[in-house]
């Protein structure tokens, strides 16, 4: 293994470019461009370096790769970093479309372009931070630190209302968050660390405890995931984020929420995570079914792909709480994927707004008399939200409904409607923008994708294909590290003892047809 | 040595403070109005020698017990201390801006820090209450020193009436201490105490005790004067009541409820959780809909004071660890904050209101970054300073078992977050207002950048302070 501190490097790498770019002056076109420059360069080499790290990362063990353990704050709290196959996906995945945002952000952002570059550069710091972090403190550091460049993000470059949206953000998602860190400090207090390997492995805390600090968790989690009836910032945050920072905000930052709950709540609060397992069904199931509604009703484009966030979310929430082995994973393969498609689709609905500056639905139709390779792109991103096979979309919701079919019949059934839900708005959604007849006199002379847009997209479409029809490097990755956590999270219940986790080696996938019955 | 040439050894610090500023009152005497730039320098240089020499001291007690000092005495004096100095710096750039340069406003300051540093240091209730008027006589001055402006004199006034009033609901605890424990010294209360419990004559003692001690630190209900006061001062006499006053009042809180009463913590622990939650639920309230910020500082200093009692009220030295380290980190913050409010001039004229920042972020990139830092940081965000001085006063709430108080606290530092980032927003999403003048003086641009990389990258090495903190908390549980 390599001595080189990996994971910080790829942590603070972003932090140069800022200095890059605060560093250098000139006038505001020069000072625009170099930082433009500035932070594509320092994106794609940190990509460099999270894929490195995801070579060198050994998929057959559970423990704890590439860790890096510093004193920081005195007794029991460190400067911990590590990586397991949980979280080195979401390393990959954010680097990975860090890039794609600046590109995205190109031209469409035209004022303060220095500022901007800067906050995301910060954000990626921050982001990364959080999958990489195993300390407890440091992790809520990093937390809870994105909110300021995300803050600044949706409120100086977004749209009319960004005020009100940037506020509703941060308040609401600090209120969850503030609930947790008293419960962080009460286990350090309980523990004497905050050390996450250590917590995870030593610290049984007593079952009533648990409930506290599992529901302290769940506010913060749920509140960034969001779940239902949580969730109402984030279609606000959508409508008025710029398109880089509905890219980030739908990737990665809902995508905190459930790492959190496989980190924390799972192997930590193995008990309370199983005696309110139904609490979180019954809210999956409502995010699922309810907001699939509500998004079949919207007038907005943004609004419409948040909403199906939602929902999605629901399937990522429903399938870990499962506890069983293909939940677990679904629902990890179901954020990575999602983290792809919803990008991508904020992605598209970038591309048509910086053409007509809107983002009613009303105002578009026929677009693919004009825009065919655009319509192209679109479809494999609408179909791969809706779950069709062949997509990223489908494995994941496949295996979530699959662990739920295992605990609870009627919770498979309910969510299974939401695949159809889901068919019927981004279907109807992608009928009334791309279909129908080209008469609006506005669309008339609008032009297909840019190379610097099919550049963005192209890429996007081959990796949501690749996750659909190969899901192996990513199942090899996490496989181990998730068999460890079923573990430990049905250590505490005998319901599970009869369905040990699948043997090591094989693939979810492999597994489905026998294990599939209960 | 005989004993009174150790005693007065032990007093040095004190001693140079009240020396020299009779030495400079002479100096400005003789040489004039002219001369206040000097003085000025002076002060500041008398009050890093006397903080030197108080960092260097060995722990002693001196005048039978009334004085004292130990590793508590040294943390608290040096963050008094280094704020006045910064203090000193802020109003000589200040006067001078409004050409109303007075030699005696640094010596008077001098003066007040020397109150300040004895009251740090009291151990006996004599010794306590003439080092606090010392230090307030001088305080009463300072606020109206500009004495042509309605708003200062009657921010003097205000400030006069209610801290005499404080002073006397003092000293009323004080007898009725004295008159049912026979002594004023800390340690022989703490005996009684431990001896023979509290009676109810003892616990009305404490409870005046409490009462005017919360006026000085303006914990709610006793907190009407401050937002007048913080307003009508000159900003950088306010930013002194705000930093070194507080913090000197704090220390005289804990060592006089501490020290003695320690035996008596189920008595005074509901008082101190009854003012930390009215003061964190003020704070976070009452300053939403303020457009000056001065006044906004003044109600976001209430709510500090809340979370900063919060430690007390723990009573453990996990709590005074917290409440040291929350008020450092208040303390070198607020410096920083208000040298942003002195730098806040718009063609030669000082400007207090919210509005006024309205776009600093692009005419002024680099102060509307320092504010907006610091303001997050006193909000409780990661990664900024201000994170960790709430975590260690959670922490400690949470191991006395005061559930429900950190969740209320928690649940207010929410609220408060919304009137920071107001400023925030004002600064970085509206239109620019017209640009401030550029010139603010270097004592003003070192303060600002100090407190803005502290809030910035104290997180990095946050180790050191906090153990030094812990030190000090040890005081008090040997």
């Amino acid at each position: 293994m390599s001595h080189l501190p990996l994971l910080s490097i790829v942590t603070f790498l972003p932090l140069v470019g800022v200095l890059f770019i605060v560093l250098t002056r000139g006038d505001e076109a020069a000072a625009a461009r170099n930082a433009r420059w500035v932070a594509l360069i320092t994106t794609i080499a940190d990509l460099a370096v999270a894929l490195y790290i995801w070579s060198r990362f050994d998929g057959s063990t559970a423990a704890f790769q590439f860790v890096e353990k510093l004193d920081w704050l005195g007794v029991g709290i460190f400067y911990h970093m590590g990586v397991d196959g949980i979280s080195v996906l979401f390393l990959v995945l954010t680097a990975g479309l860090m890039p794609f945002c600046i590109l995205a952000s190109w031209d469409s952002i035209k004022t303060r372009v220095p500022e901007y570059m800067i906050a995301f550069l910060i954000l990626e710091t921050l982001m990364m931070g959080v999958f990489t972090a195993l300390d407890l403190i440091l992790f809520y550091v990093f937390f809870e630190g994105g909110l300021i460049p995300m803050f600044l993000i949706i409120g100086v470059w977004g749209g009319a209302r960004r005020v009100y949206a940037s506020f509703k953000f941060f308040l609401y998602t600090l209120l969850g968050s503030v609930l947790m860190l008293l419960a962080i400090l009460w286990m350090y207090l309980f523990a004497g660390t905050t050390d996450i390997d250590t917590l995870i492995h030593t610290a049984h805390f007593p079952v009533e405890m648990q409930g506290f600090l599992w529901f302290a968790f769940l506010a913060s989690f749920a509140v960034k995931m969001p779940m239902w009836p949580v969730h109402t910032w984030l279609p606000d945050a959508h409508v008025e984020a710029p398109t880089a920072g509905s890219v980030i905000l739908a990737a990665i930052l809902l995508k905190m929420g459930g790492y959190g709950f496989l980190r924390f709540s799972l192997p930590m609060f193995a008990s309370a995570s199983h005696t309110y397992a139904p609490v979180i069904f019954a809210l999956s199931i409502m995010a699922i079914i309810y907001t699939s509604f509500v998004a079949l009703a919207q007038e907005d484009v943004k609004k419409l792909i948040a909403y199906s966030s939602v929902a999605h979310m629901g399937f990522v929430t429903m399938g870990i709480f499962t506890l069983t082995h293909q939940g677990i994973e679904g629902g990890i393969y179901q954020m990575l994927s999602h983290g792809v498609v919803s990008g991508a689709l904020f992605l598209c609905v970038g591309v048509i707004y910086d053409r007509m500056h809107t983002r009613e639905i009303a105002a578009y139709g026929g677009l693919v008399a004009r825009m065919p390779i655009y319509a192209a792109c679109f479809m494999v991103f609408t179909l791969a939200n809706v779950g069709l096979p062949g997509t990223g979309g489908f494995v994941g919701e496949f295996l979530t409904m699959l662990g739920a079919f295992r605990v609870n019949t009627w919770v498979a059934i309910l969510s299974a409607t939401g695949a159809i839900l889901s068919a019927a708005y981004m279907l109807y959604l992608y009928w009334r923008v791309i279909f129908g007849k080209l008469v609006k006199p506005s669309l008339m002379a609008i032009q297909d994708l840019t190379l610097r847009e099919f550049a963005i997209l192209a890429p996007l479409v081959i990796i949501t294909i690749l996750m659909g029809v190969y899901p192996k490097p990513i199942f090899d990755v996490t496989h181990a590290s998730v068999a460890n956590l079923v573990k430990q999270a049905q250590g505490s219940s005998p319901v599970y003892a009869n369905h040990p986790p699948p043997a090591h080696g094989t693939t979810a996938l492999a597994l489905l047809p026998r294990e599939a019955r209960r | 040595m005989t004993a009174l040439t150790s005693d007065l050894y032990t007093l040095l610090p004190e001693l140079i403070l009240a020396v020299g500023a009779m030495a400079l009152l002479l100096v400005g005497a003789v040489r004039g109005e002219g001369s206040s730039k000097l003085i000025s320098i002076l002060s500041v240089l008398l009050i890093a020698a006397s903080a030197y020499v108080s960092m260097v001291g060995p722990d002693a007690t001196a005048f039978h017990g009334a004085f004292v000092v130990d590793a508590f005495v040294r943390f608290t004096k040096a963050v008094i201390l280094w704020s006045s100095a910064a203090c000193v710096l802020l109003a000589q750039r200040f006067f001078e801006d409004e050409k109303k340069s007075r030699f005696e406003i640094p010596i008077l300051i001098v003066l007040a820090t020397c109150g300040m540093s004895l009251m740090v240091s009291a151990s006996n209730f004599i010794a306590l209450y003439m080092a606090l008027e010392l230090q307030s006589l001088a305080l009463f001055v300072l606020a109206a020193i500009d004495r042509d402006s309605l708003r200062s004199t009657e921010a003097g006034l205000k400030y006069f009436v209610l801290g005499a009033l404080s002073s006397g609901m003092m000293l009323y605890g004080i007898t009725l201490i004295y008159g049912f424990t026979g002594t004023t010294d800390f340690l022989a209360i703490a005996g009684i105490v431990k001896a023979s419990g509290v009676s109810l004559g003892l616990t009305f003692g404490l409870v005046f005790l409490i009462a005017g001690l919360a006026f000085k630190i303006s914990a709610v209900p006793f907190h009407m004067w401050t937002p007048d006061v913080y307003e009508g001062a000159p900003t950088p006499i306010t930013a002194y009541f705000a930093t070194a006053a507080k913090v000197a009042a704090f220390a005289l809180i804990l060592r006089a409820i501490l020290t003695p009463f320690m035996g008596a913590i189920h008595q005074w622990q509901q008082i101190i959780v009854f003012l930390s939650v009215l003061s964190m639920a003020l704070g976070a309230f009452a300053a939403i809909g303020q457009t000056n910020i001065k006044r906004l500082m003044a109600y976001s200093s209430i709510g500090h004071m809340g979370y900063a009692l919060l430690g007390l009220a723990a009573g453990t030295p996990l709590g005074v660890r917290g409440m040291l380290f929350y008020l450092a980190f208040y303390a070198l913050t607020n410096l920083g904050v208000f040298a942003c409010i002195q730098a806040m001039r718009r063609d030669g004229e000082a400007v207090e209101g919210i509005a006024d920042l309205a776009g600093l972020a692009r005419t002024r990139p680099a102060m509307a970054f320092a504010l907006a830092a610091m303001m997050l940081s006193l909000s409780g965000l990661p990664p900024l300073a201000g994170i960790l001085a709430k975590a260690y006063v959670f922490l400690a709430a949470i191991q006395a078992h005061l559930y429900f108080v950190a969740i209320f606290g928690v649940l207010t530092s929410v609220v408060g977050a919304y009137y920071y980032l107001r400023i925030v927003k004002v600064m970085y999403f509206d239109d620019p207002a017209p640009a401030f003048d550029r010139d603010i003086g270097w004592s003003v641009g070192i303060i600002a950048t100090v407190a803005t990389l502290f809030s910035l990258f104290f997180v990095v090495n946050a180790g050191t302070l906090i153990s030094a903190a812990g030190t000090a908390a040890q005081v008090f549980f040997k």
